[in-house]
C-alpha cells in the first residue's frame, strides 16, 4: 500500500484535504467506501443518532447516487424508473454536510497514515474507515464468459445493457434459476424477448424453496412463456463469428444442446467483493472477517454489508445488511453494548403476479414437524416446519398475504401452540375470518370456477342447490357435474353446501382415502391424472392436495405406477418410489440378500441355460437352488453387491429377468400339450410362449400370472391364475380373476375363442384394463369381484372395438417396457450405485 | 457453506470422511461398511443427510433397502416406519436403532462412528441437525 501511494502524481494530500472539508470544529472524519444500501444505511443512522459527529465522505464507484438495488428488478420489467428507486439524492447529501464522490472506485488504503487513495489518485485520510463494497456477480469460467453480451444483473449498468438489448428483440438465456435470474428473466420476457432460464439443480431458487413450490414456480413461469430448463449445465459460451464484431452468440449445454443467445445473463450467485480490504492486509475468509461491532482486524476499519463474513457466514440480502448498519451507527455514535448476531432472513420474489415467500430453515431436521396445506384452485401451497411448539421455517406460494406474520413468529421464536391448529390458514384464523376455509368460498365471485375438469362456476352449483334443493354432494355431482370426475374439488363443493344452506347440510361420510397424505381415494386420484393431464408426482401433490411435501411409502409407489400407466414413454419412473425388490430388480430375503430367477419362456430351458446355471452357482457360492411353482429356477443367497455379476453371466447365457421381483407380469406357466401329450389338443407350451413375449416386462398394479394347459385335465392349473388359458378342441378358453393365494378363488370363464390370435388379442386388452383401472396393489381376483365379471365382459367380449383399442395401448406401453433391466444395470451401469458401498471405514 | 454445522461436542479426529452428498440418491441411501456393522446414510428431499445403522429394531431389516419420504424411513421387510433423526421406530411400533452424528461440509459427508457407540439406543443429541 505504501508503494501505491508513493507512486501516486495526484495532487498532495494537504490541498486535498483544503479542497474537501471546510473550516470548523475539529470533527473525527468518517471515509466510507461504497454509495450502496449497506453503507449508506449505516450513514443514515448514525445521521439520526448522532448528527455532526462525523466529518463524512462517501465514495461511490458508480456515477449515480443512492439507490435501492433490490428494486433493479421492476426497473427492468418498466414498473418503475430510476428516479423512483433513489434512495438519496445529491441534495440530501450537500443538505446533511457529506462529500460524495460518485465514479470513483477506491484503489487502496494506507492503514499506517489512515489514508484511502481512489482511482483518480485522490487521496482522503480517515480516522474511521468503514468498507462497504458489496458484491460482485459470479461469472462461471467456461469458455466465452468474457465475450461482450455475457453480462451479470448487479447494477443499473447491467440493468441499461438488458433493457438494450431487449429493445432490439431476439433470444436471452438466462443462467441461474435463483432470485436474480427469475427476475431477470422475467423482466426480459416483458420487455418481449424469447427467454430461457438454465438451471442446474432439478428446481427452481432450491436455496428459498421446497420442491413443491419449486414446481409451482416453474410452470408459472413457463404459463409465461419463459422456458426453464432443470438439471442443465452450462459447458461454454459460444461466439457469433462476426469478425470484428465478435459477441455472445448462443450457450452450449454439457449434453450437447445449443441454445441460441443475443444476451446472456449470468446469475448463478454472488462473490463478495473483499478486494480492498484483502489487498489492505485485513483478515479475510470469504469476506472480510468482522466482530459482532462489525470491527475488521484493523481496529479502525468497519465493513458492513454484503462483502463482510460474519461468524463464517455471508449474507446478500437487504434485511442482514440493514441489521448490521444499525449495530455499528449505534458504536460509532459512541454507543455501547450493541452486537450483530447474525440474521434470519426471509426472501420474497419481485416478479408482479408471483407470490413466494420463504423464511428460515425449511430443510427440518431432528424433531420438526411440517404443516402442509394446499389448495390446487386457488394454486395455493403453504408449508410450515415447526419443532416443538416453534417456528422454524416457511415456504409459501400463491398466497403470501402472512408472510410477514410467519416471519416475526419465527424470528421472536414465540411460542406457537394456541396458534398452532390453525395457523396454517393464517392470522386471522383464529378469529374466524380470512383464514376460514368457508368464509373463503363465500367470499368467491359467482363466475370463479369450482370445478376444474368440467367448467363448473361457483354461481352454477348455489343455483343448482337453492333452486333444486340439492342437499347432498352426490346431488351436486348429478346436477351441475361438478367433482364428477376426478372429485378434486369435493372439499370445495361440500363447503359450498354448508356455506348455501347453513345448518341444513350434513357432510357425507368420507371414504376411504387413498393414505394418510391425501383425503382422496385411488380412483379419485387416477381419474384427476388423466383427466387434468398431471404428468409428474409434484404436480399430483399439488392438484390433489396433499398435506405432505413428499408423500409416504404407501402412496409413492401407487403414484408411480398410475403416472407411468396414464403416461408411457412421457413420465419418467420415479426410482426412489418403488419398493427395494423392483429397485433391486431381484427379491430381498430376510437376511438382507437377494434372490434371483432368470426367465424360462413359458418353463422350457436348455442345457445351455442349465449350466450357465450351475456355473454361476459355483462362481458366487449361492447357497440354495430352488424350482419355483411357476416353472423356473430361483437362486437364494445372492449379496447385493454380487447381482450385476451374476446378471451378466446370465446374460451371457442369453437369459433375462424372470421379474420374479415385480408388481408386473411374472410367469406363463403350461403343460407340454400337443407337441408330446397323448391327451394335448393344441401347443400349450408354444403358446405360452407367445403369452410371455407379449407381456413380459410390463407394470401391473400388482403381479400378474398366467398358465396354459393343454387340455381340460388342466395340468398347468390355468384355472387359478389372473389369466388363464385352457385349450379345447374348438380352440380356447380364458378364464380370468382368479387366484391360489391366501384366498383361493377360481377363475371366471370369460369367453372361448379360436384362434391363438385372439387369445394374443384378448390378453392385451384385460391386462390394460386391469392396468387402468385396478388400484395399486389390488390382484386381478379382489378386482373382478369388486367390479363384477360383467363389466369385464362388457369392455372386452361385447365391445370388440374398445377390446382392440385397449390392446393397442397396451402394446404401444409395451415398446416403452421390454428392455432387459439385468442387462441395463449389469453391461450399462445404470444405477452403479444401488449395488455398490458408498465407503468402507476402519 | 450453508449446510456447514459446527459441532462442538465432538472433537475434529472423530469424524470418518465417507464421500459426497451428491453420491447418495435423493429421497435415497447409501451403505457404509464400518467392522461394528453397516451404517445407512440417508438423502432426504431438502438435502438432509442422517446416518443409521442399517437394522430395524424389530427384525434387523435393512433399512438402507427402504423407500425415504419426509424425514422417515419405511423398513423394506414389514413396513415399520424409523424417524431417521433419531432411529426411533414410528407409534404405534416401538424400538430404537443406532444413530451415528453426521457432518455435511459443502458436498462431502462425514460420520462420527466413535459417538455412535455413545448413542446407540437412541441420539443424545450429538447429531449435527440441530
Amino acid at each position: 500500500m505504501d508503494m501505491h501511494l508513493s507512486s501516486n502524481n495526484g495532487p498532495a494530500v494537504e490541498s486535498n484535504e483544503a479542497e474537501l472539508h471546510s473550516a470548523g470544529p475539529v470533527r473525527e472524519r468518517l471515509v466510507v467506501v461504497g454509495n450502496g444500501m449497506a453503507g449508506m444505511k449505516t450513514v443514515e443512522e448514525l445521521l439520526a443518532k448522532a448528527p455532526g459527529r462525523f466529518d463524512i465522505t462517501v465514495f461511490g464507484a458508480e456515477p449515480h447516487p443512492n439507490y435501492n438495488r433490490i428494486m433493479l428488478s421492476p426497473v427492468l420489467a418498466g414498473e418503475k424508473t430510476f428516479d423512483q428507486i433513489v434512495l438519496n439524492s445529491r441534495e440530501w447529501y450537500d443538505a446533511n454536510g457529506i462529500t460524495l464522490l460518485t465514479g470513483e472506485p477506491v484503489e487502496g488504503i494506507d492503514r499506517e497514515a489512515k489514508m484511502v487513495v481512489s482511482q483518480s489518485g485522490r487521496v482522503v485520510p480517515y480516522d474511521r474507515l468503514l468498507i462497504a463494497t458489496g458484491s460482485m456477480p459470479f461469472i462461471i469460467p467456461v469458455p466465452g464468459s468474457t465475450l461482450p453480451g455475457v453480462i451479470g444483473f448487479r447494477d443499473l449498468a447491467d440493468v441499461d445493457a438488458m433493457l438494450a438489448a431487449a429493445a432490439k428483440g431476439g433470444r436471452a438465456v438466462v443462467i441461474g434459476g435463483g432470485l436474480l435470474g427469475l427476475e431477470a428473466a422475467n423482466g426480459l420476457r416483458v420487455k418481449g424477448m424469447e427467454v430461457t432460464v438454465i438451471h442446474l439443480m432439478p428446481t427452481l431458487m432450491e436455496r428459498q424453496l421446497d420442491p413443491s413450490a419449486g414446481m409451482l414456480l416453474q410452470r408459472e413461469l413457463e404459463s409465461r412463456g419463459i422456458e426453464v430448463l432443470t438439471g442443465a449445465d452450462t459447458a461454454e459460451i459460444v461466439g457469433n463469428n462476426q469478425e470484428g464484431d465478435e459477441r455472445v452468440g448462443a450457450v452450449r449445454l454439457k449434453d450437447g444442446r445449443e441454445l441460441p443467445a443475443d444476451i446472456v445473463v449470468m446469475a448463478v450467485g454472488i462473490r463478495p467483493n473483499m478486494a480492498l480490504g484483502k489487498a489492505a492486509g485485513l483478515d479475510c475468509g470469504r469476506g472480510i472477517r468482522v466482530d459482532d461491532q462489525m470491527r475488521t482486524s484493523d481496529p479502525s476499519i468497519y465493513a458492513v454489508g454484503e462483502c463482510v463474513e460474519h461468524r463464517g457466514l455471508t449474507y446478500g440480502l437487504v434485511a442482514p445488511l440493514f441489521e448490521m448498519a444499525k449495530v455499528l451507527a449505534h458504536d460509532l455514535a459512541g454507543g455501547e453494548g450493541g452486537a450483530y448476531a447474525g440474521s434470519v432472513t426471509s426472501t420474497k420474489l419481485k416478479v408482479t403476479g408471483v407470490d413466494v415467500f420463504s423464511a428460515g430453515d425449511f430443510s427440518g431436521g431432528e424433531g420438526t414437524e411440517d404443516i402442509v396445506f394446499r389448495d390446487a384452485a386457488r394454486g395455493v401451497y403453504k408449508r410450515l416446519v415447526l419443532k416443538g411448539n416453534r417456528l422454524l421455517g416457511a415456504v409459501l406460494y400463491g398466497d403470501t398475504k402472512d408472510g410477514a406474520w410467519y416471519f416475526s413468529l419465527l424470528k421472536d421464536g414465540a411460542d406457537v401452540s394456541t396458534e398452532r391448529d390453525g395457523m396454517i390458514f393464517g392470522q386471522g384464523f383464529g378469529g374466524g375470518d380470512a383464514g376460514d376455509p368457508n368464509a373463503a368460498i363465500a367470499a368467491l365471485p359467482d363466475s370463479a370456477e369450482i370445478c376444474g375438469c368440467n367448467g363448473v362456476c361457483k354461481g352454477t352449483i348455489v343455483k343448482a342447490i337453492t333452486e333444486k334443493g340439492l342437499t347432498s354432494l352426490d346431488e351436486v355431482k348429478a346436477h351441475t357435474k361438478a367433482s364428477a370426475s376426478c372429485g378434486g374439488c369435493a372439499g370445495t363443493v361440500e363447503r359450498l353446501l354448508a356455506v348455501t344452506l347453513g345448518d341444513g347440510f350434513t357432510a357425507a361420510p368420507k371414504v376411504k382415502p387413498m393414505c394418510k397424505c391425501t383425503h382422496h381415494t385411488h380412483d379419485q386420484v387416477r381419474a384427476a391424472i388423466v383427466d387434468r393431464g398431471l404428468k409428474t408426482m409434484a404436480e399430483v401433490f399439488q392438484a390433489m392436495e396433499w398435506t405432505t411435501p413428499d408423500g409416504c411409502a404407501s402412496c409413492r409407489p401407487a403414484l408411480n405406477y398410475y403416472l407411468l400407466c396414464a403416461w408411457p414413454g412421457e413420465y419418467r419412473d420415479d426410482y426412489q418410489s418403488r419398493y427395494i425388490n423392483e429397485r433391486a430388480h431381484a427379491n430381498i430375503q430376510k437376511d438382507g440378500t437377494y434372490s434371483v430367477v432368470p426367465r424360462m419362456w413359458g418353463g422350457l430351458t436348455s442345457a445351455a441355460e442349465l449350466r450357465a446355471i450351475a456355473d454361476v452357482v459355483d462362481k458366487f457360492a449361492i447357497p440354495t437352488v430352488k424350482v419355483t411353482g411357476g416353472q423356473r429356477i430361483d437362486l437364494f443367497g445372492v449379496k447385493k453387491e454380487d447381482l450385476p455379476a451374476v446378471w451378466a453371466d446370465l446374460n451371457a447365457a442369453g437369459m433375462v429377468s424372470g421379474h420374479a421381483y415385480a408388481k408386473g407380469l411374472r410367469t406363463v406357466k403350461t403343460c407340454v400339450g400337443s407337441e408330446w401329450c397323448r391327451f394335448g389338443t393344441q401347443d400349450s407350451t408354444g403358446l405360452g410362449v407367445k403369452l410371455e413375449r407379449l407381456t413380459w416386462g410390463t407394470w401391473t398394479p400388482h403381479k400378474v400370472k398366467l398358465a396354459v394347459s393343454g387340455c381340460p385335465r388342466n395340468c398347468a392349473e390355468a384355472t387359478i391364475k389372473d389369466l388363464g388359458v385352457v385349450c379345447i378342441d374348438s380352440g380356447y378358453e380364458l378364464h380370468v380373476g382368479g387366484n391360489g393365494g391366501l384366498h383361493v378363488r377360481a377363475c371366471d370363464l370369460m369367453v372361448r375363442v379360436a384362434t391363438e390370435e385372439e387369445v394374443l388379442e384378448y390378453t392385451g386388452a384385460f391386462m390394460q384394463l386391469y392396468r387402468e383401472e385396478a388400484r395399486y396393489l389390488e390382484r386381478t381376483a379382489p378386482w373382478v369381484e369388486r367390479v363384477g365379471l360383467d363389466h369385464i365382459k362388457a369392455a372386452l367380449v361385447e365391445d370388440p372395438e374398445r377390446r382392440r383399442a385397449l390392446n393397442a395401448r397396451f402394446l404401444f406401453s409395451q415398446t416403452f417396457s421390454q428392455d432387459d433391466p439385468w442387462a441395463e444395470r449389469a453391461a450399462k451401469g445404470v444405477d452403479r450405485h444401488e449395488f455398490n458401498l458408498l465407503a468402507e471405514v476402519g | 457453506m450453508e449446510n456447514a454445522v459446527s459441532e462442538p461436542t465432538i472433537s475434529e479426529a472423530v469424524w470418518t470422511q465417507v464421500g459426497s452428498i451428491d453420491d447418495i440418491p435423493v429421497l435415497g441411501s447409501r451403505v457404509v461398511r464400518t467392522p461394528g456393522g453397516d451404517i445407512a446414510l440417508f438423502r432426504t428431499a431438502a438435502d438432509e443427510v442422517f446416518a443409521l445403522e442399517d437394522a430395524c429394531p424389530h427384525k434387523q431389516g435393512p433399512l438402507s433397502q427402504g423407500i425415504v419420504h419426509g424425514r422417515r424411513v419405511t423398513c423394506p421387510l414389514h413396513n415399520w416406519v424409523i424417524e431417521l433423526a433419531t432411529g426411533e421406530a414410528v407409534a404405534p411400533d416401538e424400538g430404537r436403532t443406532g444413530h451415528v452424528p453426521v457432518r455435511v461440509e459443502g458436498r462431502s459427508v462425514a460420520i462420527a462412528l466413535a459417538e455412535a457407540k455413545l448413542s446407540r439406543g437412541g441420539c443424545r443429541k450429538a447429531c449435527g441437525h440441530v
